[in-house]
C-alpha cells in the first residue's frame, strides 16, 4: 500500500510539473504539443549531470546540479518551439510533433555517441545512475520520500501565485486570451509568449528528469517517455487550465499509472490475473474516457494556437 | 503659429506594396477640442491612427506633440505621450474583471511584482465619479453590456492620465440613447481639457459633437472644416467625392403569399444560460423586405441561426412555403428555396483558401450541374458558371475564376457571396448585415440587389444594425430587444428616435406580433 | 510579372520548399556528426545520402533498391493517412496506433485464423478504420482534440496488440513467420520478386502506388474531396452550406485509419519482418509518415517520392560506421525535416498571398484607370465607384491554420 502511495505521488509529481508547464504555455497562447520531447531532453540533461558527477557528491549539490541541468536543457530545447511558433508562425501542432520526434532521436544519438566514445563496443542508449539517484531519496519508514515530490508542490504554489497574484501572470494570461488587447496597452506579446514557452520548457524538462528517476535507476533513451507529455496535457485539460485542479487531476492519473508498476504487490489484484498489458493501458484509457467527458465545455485560453501578428487588429 | 496643438501629424505618407494608404495627410488636433476624422472604409483613417500609435512607420512626414517633434516607434511611446484610444473592437480581455483590464500594462505592484489592486480600485472609483462613468470594477467583462465595456475602455485611458483621447467609430454598437450619453461624456472630457479625436463616418454625430472635422478620401487629405461653418451635404460630398443620394429609390411593395413563417421560436444561447431568442413569431411575404432591427447581441444572430438551421430550435416552428422545416438539415433548407448571406463572411460565407469559382458553387456543388453520377466535379461547367457570375455581378479579382478568395478585397468577397446566394433564385433571402464594413458604393449596390429581388416577388429578411439601412431599405421593421420582438414599425411613418426607443427597450408594443 | 509567374506555380514552390528542408536537414545532420567525431563525419553523411547506391551497380544495388521500395510501402500509406486527414484540418497522429492495430490484426488473422491474404488485408484496414473512427467520433461529439486522443489510442493499441500477438509468437519474443504457418496469407509477388531481385517484393508495391493515385483523385476531382477540403479550410463555412461536418470528420479519420492499417498489412504480410511482442514503444512508422506527408507537400504523388526518400536515408543510416556513429542519425534528420516543414508551409503560403494580392491590386487599379478614362470620355456624372482596396484585407491573418486548429471561436 505504501508502495502504491509512493508511486502515485512520484508519478503525480511528474504530471503536475509537466501539466503546469503546458498550462503556462497555453495561458500565454501557445499550445505546447512538444512537451513529450522537452521531457526527453530535460531527462537527458539531468541524466548526464548524474552520470558525470561523482557518486560521492553531497546530496544537496547533486540535486541542485541535476535539477539545474534538466531545467536548462528543457529551456534551451523549448526555444526551438518558441522561435518556430511565435516568430515564424509555424503550425504549432506540426512543430510540437517534430520536437517530440527530434527529442527522442537527438537524445538517442547523443547518448549512443557518448557511450560508444567511452567504450567502442557499447552501442546502447542507456544511462545508469544507481548511486547518484540515492541523493533524491529519503527513507521515512518504508516510504521512500523523493525530494521531487516537494519540488512539485513548490512549483504548484509558485505557478499558482504567479498566474493570479503577479503582474507577470496578469500580462501572460492577457496574451493568451486577447493578444491584441495586451499589445494595445504596450505589452510585448512576443516576449510574454516566449516567457510562457520557456517556463513550460523548464517545467517539462524537470518533469522529464523526475520521470526517469521514478522507480528506476537507468534509462534507455530510445524509448522516450511513453506518452507522458500527452498524459500531462490530458491532465491540464481535465484540470481546466487551473493549477489547483491540475494537482488533483495529476494525483488521479498518477494513481492509475502507479497501479501498473505495483499491482503485483496486491494479492487481490494479482489474483485477478489480469495481464500486465491491461495495467499498462490504464492511464491512457482513463485519460481518454476522462477527456471524453470533460472536453465538451473547455475553458481553454481563447487565443491559444493562433499566432500573434503585430499590427493585426 | 499661435494656436496650441496637442498633436500634429504633418504630411504623413504611408505606402504599402501596391497601394498608397496615406498620401501626404495633415491632421492637427487643438487642445481641448473635439476633432472629427471623417472618411469611408479604406480612406486611410485606420492607417493614419496606426501611424500615430507607432504600429507603422510613415515613409514621409512628422508627428509633433505640443509643437515638439516626437518619434513614435510603438504603442508604448504613444502611451507615454498621453495618447489613448478606444478601439472599434474593444481591446478587453473577456474573462478578466473591469479593474484587471484597466490596470493591464500599468499595474501598480509591490516589490517583486505582486499586484496591489486596492490603490488601483480607489483611483478607478474616483475617476468614474468625476466623469460620470458608472461601472462596477469587479464585474467580469463578458457579463456586462457593451456600453459598460466602452466605459471601461474610456476609464482605461483616464487611468493612464491620457490627454489625447481617440475614439474609433465608438457609436457603431450603441443604442441612440447610449450614443447621446457618450456624446455628453465626450463633451465633459473636452471641457476638462482633454483633446479628443473622433473617428466616424456618421455625419449627424460629427455635426452634433465635433468642433472641427478633417476629411480623407482614398488615402488623400481633402480638407479640414469648422463644423459650424459647414453642412452635412458638404461633408458628405467631401467624403465620397460626389453628392450621395441618401434615400434608396424603390416602388411600393406588393406583398403576396407568406413565404417564411416563424412561430414561437425559441433558441438557446451559446454564451449564457438564458434563451437568446424567446418565443419569437413573425412572417415574411413574397415581394417584401422585412428588417429585424436592434442593437448587436439582442438575439438576432441566434434568430438567424434558428431559421437557417445553424443552431437547433429549442421550441417553436419555422415554416417555409407552407412546409415545416424546423428540424430540417441545413442542406434541405437551402434546396427548398432559402438563401443566406451570413453575418460574418470569413467565418461562414467563404472558404478563403478555395478559388473564387469553388466559392461560387459552395451551395450548389452537389447538383447535377456540377457533379456527375460518379461523384466527380465537372470542371468546365463550373468555370463557365463562375465566369457568368463574375461578369453579371462585377466581381473583381486578380486572376478571375481561379483567384484565391483570401486575396480578394472585402467588398468583392461580399459581392461573390451575394452573387452566389441570389443566383440560386431563392424564395427567401436571409441577409444578415450584408453591407457590414463596406464603402458607400458597395452598399448602394447591395441595396439595389435586395430591392431587385423583392421586385421579382421574392421574400427578403434583412438583419441590420445600421439605422440608415433600417430606415431606407425595408418595407416593414421588426425591432428585437433581449431576444424578443418588441415592436413592428412602418419605415415610412416612424422616426429614428422612435426606433431608438424600441431598440433600447424603452418602449414596446402591447401585443408584439 | 514573368518572374512572379514561376514562383506562383504551386509545384515549383513545393519542390523548392521541400528541397530546402531536405538540404537543411541533411546539413544539420552533418553538423551533428561533426560534433560526435569529425574524422568520419563526411563518410557517414555520404553513406546516409547514398542509401542503396552504397552498393556497386549490379544485383546487390537492385536488391537494396528493392528493399528500400518495400519499406517505402508502409511509410507511403502512413503519409497518405496523415495528409488525407490533414486536408480536413485534422492531425491524425493516431496513425501510428492505427498502423499497430492493422499489423496486429493482419498477423493474427494470418496465423491464427489461416485466412487468405486479401481477407487479412481487409481486416487490417478495418482495424485501423475502427481506431480512426473512434478518434473521429471523440472529436466530433465530445470535442476531444484528435492529437491527444490519437496518442492515447497509440499506446492502448500497442499494449492490446502485444497481448494479442503473444498468442501467436514463437519461443522468441517474435511472432511466427507467416510462411511457415499459412503461406496463403502472403501477398503474391506475381513475378515481381524475380524482376526486382528481392523475395519480399510483392504486388503490395503497385497497390500502394495505385492507392496514392486514387487518393489524389478523390481529393482533387470529386465532390467528396471538395467537401473534405472545404471542411478542413473552414468548418463553419462547411456547416453553413449544409455539409455534414461531424460525419465528415468521422469518415475522414476512418479512411485515414484504414490507410494506416492497410499500410501495416501490406508490409507485414510480405513476411519481411515479424512483430516483437515485448516492444515498449509505438513503432515509428506512423510518426515518420508525418515527415513524409509534409515533405511531400501534402500531395499524394509527392508522398511517393518523399516516403522513398526517407526510407532511402534510413537505409543509408545503417551504413554509417557504427563504431563511432549510430544509425538513428537518419531519424534525427527526418525529425529535423519535419520541424523545418512546419514553417516552410507558412512561407509558401505567405509567398502566395503576397503575389496574389499584388496582382489583384494591379487589376483593381487597371480597372479604376479604365473607369476613370470612360468617365472622362463620356462626361457622365453617374459613373460607378471604383472600389478601393479595403484596409481590412491587408491586416487579415495570412495564416490558414488559425482557422483549422481547434475551431475556438475567434472574436
Amino acid at each position: 500500500m505504501i508502495l502504491l502511495i509512493q508511486y502515485t505521488l512520484i508519478f503525480a509529481s511528474v504530471l503536475i510539473l509537466v501539466a503546469l508547464g503546458g498550462c503556462v504555455s497555453e495561458h500565454s497562447g501557445v499550445i505546447n504539443l512538444g512537451l513529450e520531447g522537452i521531457m526527453v531532453i530535460g531527462a537527458l540533461g539531468g541524466a548526464l549531470a548524474m552520470k558525470y558527477m561523482p557518486s560521492t557528491t553531497g546530496a544537496f549539490a547533486m540535486i541542485l546540479v541535476t535539477v539545474v541541468m534538466a531545467i536548462a536543457a528543457g529551456v534551451i530545447y523549448s526555444s526551438l518551439l518558441a522561435v518556430a511558433c511565435i516568430n515564424l508562425k509555424a503550425d504549432q501542432t506540426i512543430v510540437g510533433t517534430a520536437l517530440n520526434m527530434l527529442g527522442v532521436a537527438a537524445a538517442t544519438v547523443i547518448v549512443k555517441a557518448l557511450n560508444t566514445a567511452a567504450n567502442p563496443n557499447d552501442h546502447s542508449s542507456e544511462i545508469i545512475y544507481v548511486q547518484q539517484k540515492k541523493a533524491f531519496l529519503v527513507n521515512i519508514g518504508s516510504f521512500e520520500f523523493n525530494w521531487f515530490m516537494l519540488i512539485a508542490v513548490i512549483a504548484l504554489i509558485v505557478i499558482a501565485v504567479m498566474l493570479y497574484k503577479t503582474r507577470f501572470g496578469l500580462r501572460l494570461m492577457a496574451c493568451g486570451e486577447h493578444p491584441q488587447a495586451a499589445a494595445s496597452v504596450g505589452i510585448n506579446v512576443f516576449k510574454m509568449r516566449w516567457a510562457g514557452v520557456l517556463i513550460s520548457g523548464a517545467l517539462g524538462g524537470l518533469g522529464g528528469l523526475v520521470y526517469i528517476t521514478a522507480g528506476v535507476s537507468q534509462w534507455k533513451f530510445e524509448n522516450g517517455v511513453a506518452g507522458f507529455g500527452f498524459l500531462a496535457l490530458a491532465v491540464m485539460i481535465f484540470g481546466q487550465w487551473k493549477p489547483k485542479h491540475i494537482a488533483w487531476a495529476a494525483v488521479l492519473f498518477g494513481l492509475f499509472r502507479a497501479l501498473g508498476n505495483v499491482y503485483s504487490g496486491f494479492d487481490f489484484l494479482d489474483a485477478l490475473n489480469i495481464p500486465s498489458g491491461i495495467y499498462n493501458m490504464m492511464p491512457y484509457l482513463v485519460s481518454l474516457i476522462v477527456l471524453a467527458f470533460t472536453s465538451k465545455h473547455s475553458r481553454a485560453p481563447k487565443a491559444e494556437g493562433i499566432p500573434y501578428e503585430k499590427g493585426q487588429r | 503659429m499661435e494656436e496650441q496643438f496637442a498633436i500634429e501629424m504633418l504630411n504623413i505618407t504611408k505606402i504599402f506594396p501596391g497601394i498608397i494608404a496615406n498620401d501626404n495627410i495633415t491632421l492637427q488636433l487643438k487642445k481641448g477640442e473635439i476633432h472629427a476624422l471623417l472618411g469611408e472604409n479604406g480612406a486611410g483613417k485606420s492607417t493614419l491612427m496606426s501611424v500615430l500609435f507607432g504600429l507603422y512607420q510613415p515613409e514621409h512626414g512628422i508627428i509633433k506633440k505640443d509643437g515638439v517633434e516626437v518619434k513614435i516607434n510603438d504603442p508604448n511611446d504613444a502611451n507615454d505621450l498621453g495618447i489613448g484610444m478606444v478601439h472599434q473592437h474593444f481591446k478587453l480581455v473577456e474573462c478578466f474583471t473591469v479593474l484587471d483590464n484597466i490596470i493591464l500594462g500599468v499595474e501598480p505592484t509591490s516589490k517583486g511584482g505582486f499586484l496591489k489592486k486596492e490603490d488601483a480600485r480607489t483611483k478607478v472609483l474616483e475617476l468614474s465619479q468625476k466623469y460620470g462613468l458608472m461601472v462596477d470594477p469587479d464585474a467580469v467583462i463578458e457579463d456586462i453590456t457593451v456600453g459598460m465595456q466602452q466605459r471601461t475602455e474610456i476609464l482605461k485611458m483616464l487611468y493612464r492620465d491620457n490627454e489625447i483621447l481617440i475614439f474609433d467609430e465608438p457609436t457603431a454598437v450603441l443604442t441612440p440613447q447610449e450614443i447621446d450619453e457618450l456624446m455628453q461624456i465626450m463633451k465633459n472630457l473636452a471641457a476638462e481639457g482633454k483633446s479628443i479625436l473622433f473617428i466616424s463616418h456618421k455625419l449627424n454625430e460629427i455635426m452634433a459633437v465635433a468642433d472641427r472635422c478633417t476629411v480623407l478620401r482614398k488615402g488623400k487629405y481633402i480638407g479640414t472644416v469648422e463644423t459650424k461653418n459647414t453642412t452635412m451635404e458638404e461633408l458628405s460630398s467631401m467624403m465620397v467625392g460626389r453628392n450621395v443620394n441618401f434615400h434608396v429609390e424603390k416602388e411600393k411593395a406588393t406583398p403576396g403569399e407568406v413565404v417564411l413563417e416563424v412561430d414561437n421560436l425559441t433558441v438557446a444561447s451559446k454564451v449564457h444560460k438564458n434563451n437568446a431568442v424567446k418565443n419569437v413569431s413573425f412572417n415574411v411575404r413574397a415581394g417584401e423586405i422585412v428588417c429585424i432591427a436592434g442593437i448587436d447581441g439582442n438575439g438576432q444572430t441566434e434568430l438567424v441561426y434558428g431559421i437557417t438551421g445553424l443552431e437547433p430550435a429549442k421550441e417553436g416552428h419555422v415554416i417555409l412555403n407552407g412546409k415545416d422545416i424546423t428540424k430540417a438539415a441545413i442542406r434541405k433548407r437551402s434546396t427548398s428555396g432559402m438563401s443566406h448571406i451570413p453575418e460574418d463572411r470569413h467565418k461562414h460565407g467563404l472558404v478563403l483558401d478555395y478559388s473564387l469559382e469553388y466559392n461560387l458553387i459552395l451551395q450548389t456543388y452537389f447538383t447535377h450541374d456540377f457533379t456527375n453520377e460518379a461523384g466527380f466535379l465537372k470542371r468546365k461547367p463550373i468555370r463557365e458558371y463562375a465566369n457568368r457570375l463574375i461578369e453579371m455581378y462585377d466581381i473583381r479579382s486578380g486572376q478571375g475564376a481561379i483567384t484565391s478568395a483570401r486575396s480578394m478585397s472585402g467588398g468583392n468577397q461580399q459581392k461573390a457571396i451575394i452573387a452566389r446566394e441570389i443566383d440560386k433564385n431563392p424564395d427567401l433571402l436571409v441577409a444578415v448585415q450584408p453591407t457590414r464594413g463596406l464603402d458607400v458604393g458597395a452598399i448602394e449596390y447591395i441595396h439595389k440587389q435586395l430591392i431587385n429581388l423583392r421586385n421579382q416577388g421574392k421574400a427578403v429578411l434583412l438583419i441590420s444594425l445600421e439605422l440608415d439601412e433600417v430606415m431606407d431599405v425595408p418595407d416593414r421593421i421588426l425591432v428585437m430587444y433581449e431576444g424578443e420582438i418588441v415592436g413592428e414599425l412602418d419605415p415610412k411613418t416612424t422616426t429614428e428616435e422612435e426606433l431608438g426607443l424600441y431598440m433600447a427597450g424603452a418602449k414596446r408594443d402591447e401585443v408584439a406580433e | 510579372m514573368k518572374k512572379n509567374n514561376i514562383l506562383k506555380n504551386g509545384a515549383v514552390q513545393s519542390l523548392l520548399s521541400s528541397l530546402v528542408c531536405v538540404i537543411l536537414g541533411v546539413f544539420i545532420g552533418y553538423i551533428v556528426l561533426l560534433f560526435i567525431n569529425p574524422a568520419g563525419a563526411w563518410d557517414a553523411i555520404t553513406a546516409v545520402v547514398k542509401g542503396f547506391f552504397y552498393w556497386p551497380a549490379g544485383p546487390m544495388r537492385t536488391k537494396y533498391l528493392s528493399e528500400t521500395i518495400v519499406y517505402t510501402v508502409p511509410l507511403l500509406m502512413c503519409s497518405l493517412s496523415i495528409l488525407f486527414s490533414y486536408k480536413v484540418g485534422l492531425f491524425n497522429i493516431g496513425c501510428a496506433g492505427q498502423y499497430v492495430a492493422g499489423a496486429g490484426i493482419a498477423i493474427y488473422s494470418a496465423i491464427a485464423w489461416h485466412l487468405p491474404w486479401y481477407v487479412c488485408v481487409i481486416l487490417a484496414a478495418l482495424a485501423g478504420a475502427v481506431l480512426g473512427a473512434l478518434s473521429g467520433a471523440l472529436k466530433a461529439y465530445r470535442n476531444v482534440n484528435e492529437v491527444i486522443s490519437g496518442i492515447m489510442l497509440n499506446w492502448i493499441g500497442l499494449y492490446a496488440v502485444n497481448m494479442l500477438l503473444s498468442k501467436v509468437k514463437s519461443p522468441t519474443a517474435e511472432t511466427f513467420h507467416i510462411l511457415h504457418k499459412n503461406p496463403s496469407a502472403l501477398i503474391p509477388s506475381m513475378g515481381l520478386d524475380a524482376l526486382f531481385n528481392y523475395k519480399y517484393f510483392t504486388i503490395a508495391v503497385p497497390m500502394a502506388i495505385l492507392i496514392a493515385i486514387a487518393i489524389s483523385i478523390i481529393l482533387n476531382k470529386t465532390k467528396f474531396g471538395y467537401e473534405l477540403r472545404a471542411t478542413g479550410n473552414n468548418k463553419n463555412a462547411a456547416k453553413y452550406c449544409g455539409m455534414k461536418e461531424k460525419q465528415n470528420i468521422i469518415i475522414t479519420l476512418l479512411i485515414s485509419g484504414a490507410l494506416a492499417g492497410l499500410g501495416a498489412a501490406l508490409f507485414f504480410l510480405t513476411d519481411i519482418k515479424q512483430w516483437e511482442v515485448t516492444q515498449s514503444s509505438v513503432p515509428s512508422m506512423g510518426f515518420n509518415g508525418i515527415a513524409a506527408a509534409f515533405l511531400g507537400c501534402l500531395d499524394p504523388i509527392g508522398s511517393i517520392i518523399s516516403s522513398f526518400f526517407i526510407q532511402h536515408i534510413t537505409y543509408g543510416g545503417s551504413h554509417v560506421n557504427l563504431d563511432t556513429y549510430c544509425s538513428q542519425i537518419s531519424d534525427l534528420i527526418s525529425s529535423i525535416i519535419i520541424y523545418l516543414c512546419g514553417f516552410v508551409l507558412f512561407f509558401r503560403y505567405f509567398m502566395n498571398t503576397r503575389i496574389a494580392r499584388a496582382d489583384e491590386r494591379k487589376a483593381e487599379r487597371e480597372k479604376e484607370d479604365q473607369a476613370e478614362k470612360e468617365l472622362i470620355a463620356s462626361e457622365s456624372a453617374a459613373a460607378e465607384i471604383a472600389e478601393p482596396v479595403e484596409e481590412e484585407a491587408a491586416s487579415e491573418s495570412p495564416l490558414p491554420v488559425s482557422e483549422n486548429t481547434d475551431g475556438g471561436d475567434e472574436k
